[in-house]
């Protein structure tokens, strides 16, 4: 493999892994503070249902990624509803955001585009453009060094930064501040953080908004960043990737972004494995490598690499007194 | 402040899930007037494309056959208070086992085959669900997430061995070979002319007989009390000396087995090949049954029949209304298991509390025409 080969098979995966990370990220929040979260998929696609939608209509990319995260918010309000004031089943509102966005963003795709579901191509200025960073093309000719600051670290989506950036900021606030330590209590004991004064809810509503406003970056990557416009079902099960991604990483944020970025890899090489003969193997089925994260994340849940014990207050709604 | 009282037992069962109904419909409708259409002239739709006619309720007879089968297989494992997710993988897997029978065995008479293909979708579904049930039970991992990784590793394998093991050379797309009449489960509609050419077949029985296996096997047998129990208190249930980790994989199994009769109707009764993604969306339609029907055979029979109708309604929807079509009946599935799964309490509350105003009065009413009656 020549270097170019290695440059764009890297390329590829931070640009697959990036929708991953910021959904992994998202969902990190709510999980953390004790609010299971397996609705990152309908999130993720209603937001790039809106971002595109808006983006195509307004002409503006930006006012389409505020649309993205205005409606995954939303939906993450709505899940926060059921799963936090309602106390209902955390698990089963996550399934029915996912089955809502789903049939919503198909229905209103058809409906208000006529296109069997897409939204229309997105022009120059209506998605993201790649960024070339300062000096990329001045030190491309710098050997080795020069090609992989010009292309593997230069020329992403600004979004794909935001994510990357979002991973110290993750763990900076949830280790180093008062809010990220009180997230942290209220997923692990919220009785305690009750007994604290503080409210159970409150944590738990703003770690469901960030989750939502994360959500919506990620699902906005994939309508007007990577692709111009939204396609039926875009997001293709990334949202369980990026929920096995989270348990795989034991709901920290730098074993997060490495994980993302495997997940991303295995996605990467599937494509350019596709219908290619390996030496001494032979032809790798690209199913395998497709199904390899969620056979690695059953793997680590059942205990045979490490162990992962997610929150201990998760899933539970928490009930002041009876 | 005294707490509020449990509901009656009619109104746990039949008035909360109506109104949680209704109100998925009115959020749908609302959905259908937004986009300036008649939501009563779309509701009319479903209606009249659901049991308007022979062939309609035939349509509608099917897809409640495979919703039947998902929605009990996610109450059995409700019971346990496990959330078997991965009815669709489970389904899917046991497609392999029927398209295994048949192949093998399409050259006898499907008297034969079918009690073979059903034990081979059971066997093939247990145990893609009793994989999650034993990493549930013996190392601790969530059968959720496990459920839901097995969905997508069950579309990988199908999809390989669609490729590159079942597909004949002369064939384009990801099927196996068609079977000969043997391997195929009799349509209905040969017996029963008023159903004409509809898929739905004799795999229907077998749903009528899951329903009843599944009533007595939870309420009148050892087995499910245990299940019961387990799912009420496993502490308890421990302590009561029953192996919660044993009733655990029995259940998981189970319910992949039962999930996996989807595969005996779509694949033995309908496709007669093993095709790609046969399954559509029926595992998810189950946790709305399962929901809907407050996990009990005749709550799911019932939300089997209104999901099967919504489905078939949905599909003549884009005919008589511009616009409108099956993505609709997603919506208000989805505001099903919103309402019922997860937002039970928008209204039990308040009906708590109404129920509580109407009380003393029926109460004192009932103790005076006692008084009265034995005094007479």
């Amino acid at each position: 493999m020549t270097l170019a080969v290695i440059l764009s098979t890297l390329d590829a995966t931070i640009r697959l892994s990036t929708p991953l990370l910021l959904a992994c990220l998202a969902g990190l929040y709510s999980e953390r503070s004790g609010v299971f979260d397996i609705g990152l998929e309908g999130k993720m696609l209603a937001a790039a249902f809106a971002a595109a939608a808006v983006a195509a209509v307004s002409g503006s990319m930006w006012l389409g990624l505020a649309a993205g995260m205005t409606v995954s918010l939303g939906t993450a309000l709505l899940q926060g509803l059921a799963a936090i004031t309602l106390k209902g089943n955390q698990l089963i509102a996550g399934v029915a955001i996912n089955m809502l966005a789903a049939g919503l963003t198909t229905f209103l795709g058809q409906t208000w585009f006529r296109q069997g579901g897409r939204t229309p191509a997105l022009g120059p200025g209506e998605r993201f453009e790649p960024v070339t960073l300062p000096l990329a093309r001045e030190l491309s000719g710098v050997p080795i060094l020069g090609p992989i600051y010009a292309d593997l670290v230069s020329g992403h989506y600004v979004l794909v930064y935001i994510a990357f950036i979002m991973v110290p900021v993750t763990a900076y606030v949830l280790y180093r501040t008062r809010f990220g330590l009180r997230v942290r209590a209220v997923g692990e004991n919220p009785k305690a953080v009750d007994t604290a004064g503080i409210s159970v809810t409150l944590m738990r509503y703003q770690a469901v908004i960030i989750t939502g406003l994360l959500c919506g970056i990620a699902g906005a990557y994939f309508s007007i960043a990577q692709g111009s416009g939204f396609g039926n079902n875009m997001t293709a099960g990334k949202g369980y990737i990026a929920l096995a991604a989270l348990i795989f990483a034991k709901w920290k944020p730098v074993p997060a972004m490495f994980t993302c970025l495997l997940f991303g890899f295995l996605d990467a090489l599937q494509i350019r494995l596709q219908s290619a003969r390996l030496p001494v193997i032979g032809e790798v089925p690209v199913q395998a490598i497709q199904a390899l994260p969620y056979v690695l994340t059953v793997v680590l849940l059942a205990g045979f690499i490490g162990k992962a014990v997610g929150p201990k207050a998760g899933g539970v709604a928490y009930t002041k007194e009876r | 402040m005294s707490a509020l009282r449990p509901l009656p037992r009619w109104a746990d069962i039949a008035l909360l899930p109506l109104l949680n109904l209704l109100l998925a419909f009115a959020v749908s409708g609302l959905v259908v007037l937004m986009i300036g259409q008649n939501p009563l002239l779309a509701m009319w739709a479903i209606v009249t494309g659901s049991f308007g006619n022979g062939f309609n309720i035939g349509y509608t007879l099917y897809y409640a056959t495979n919703f039947v089968f998902t929605g009990l297989a996610v109450a059995v494992a409700a019971h346990a208070s496990l959330f078997n997710i991965g009815g669709n993988g489970q389904a899917y897997i046991a497609g392999l086992g029927v398209a295994i029978v048949c192949l093998a065995l399409d050259q006898t008479h499907w008297l034969l085959v079918a009690p073979l293909a059903m034990i081979a979708a059971a066997v093939f579904g247990g145990f893609w669900a009793f994989i999650p049930g034993y990493l549930q039970a013996k190392r601790g991992s969530h059968v959720v997430i496990t459920t839901i990784m097995f969905n997508f590793i069950a579309a990988a394998i199908m999809v390989y061995m669609l490729n590159r093991v079942f597909k004949p050379a002369n064939v384009m797309g990801p099927e196996s070979r068609t079977f000969a009449p043997g391997g195929r489960l009799p349509k209905l509609g040969e017996f029963v002319p008023f159903l004409q050419h509809t898929p739905v077949n004799l795999s229907i029985f077998v749903a009528i007989l899951a329903l009843i296996a599944i009533y007595i096997l939870i309420w009148h047998t050892k087995f499910g009390y245990a299940l019961r129990a387990l799912g009420h208190n496993p502490t308890a249930s421990r302590y009561a000396g029953m192996s919660n980790s044993r009733i655990i994989m029995i259940v998981m199994a189970m319910s992949g087995a039962l999930a996996g009769m989807v595969a005996l109707n779509e694949v033995m009764g309908v496709q007669n090949r093993l095709v790609l993604d046969f399954v559509a969306e029926a595992g998810f339609v189950g946790i709305a049954v399962a929901l809907m029907g407050r996990n009990h055979p005749i709550g799911i029979a019932l939300a089997a029949l209104l999901f099967g109708a919504l489905y078939q309604g949905g599909n003549e929807l884009q005919y008589v209304i511009q616009g409108l079509d099956r993505n609709m009946v997603v919506i208000i599935q989805a505001l099903v298991i919103l309402f019922t799964g997860a937002m039970e309490g928008l209204f039990r509350p308040g009906l708590q509390f109404t129920f509580m105003l109407l009380s003393p009065e029926q109460k004192a009413e009932a103790v005076a025409r006692e008084t009265a009656s034995s005094e007479s």
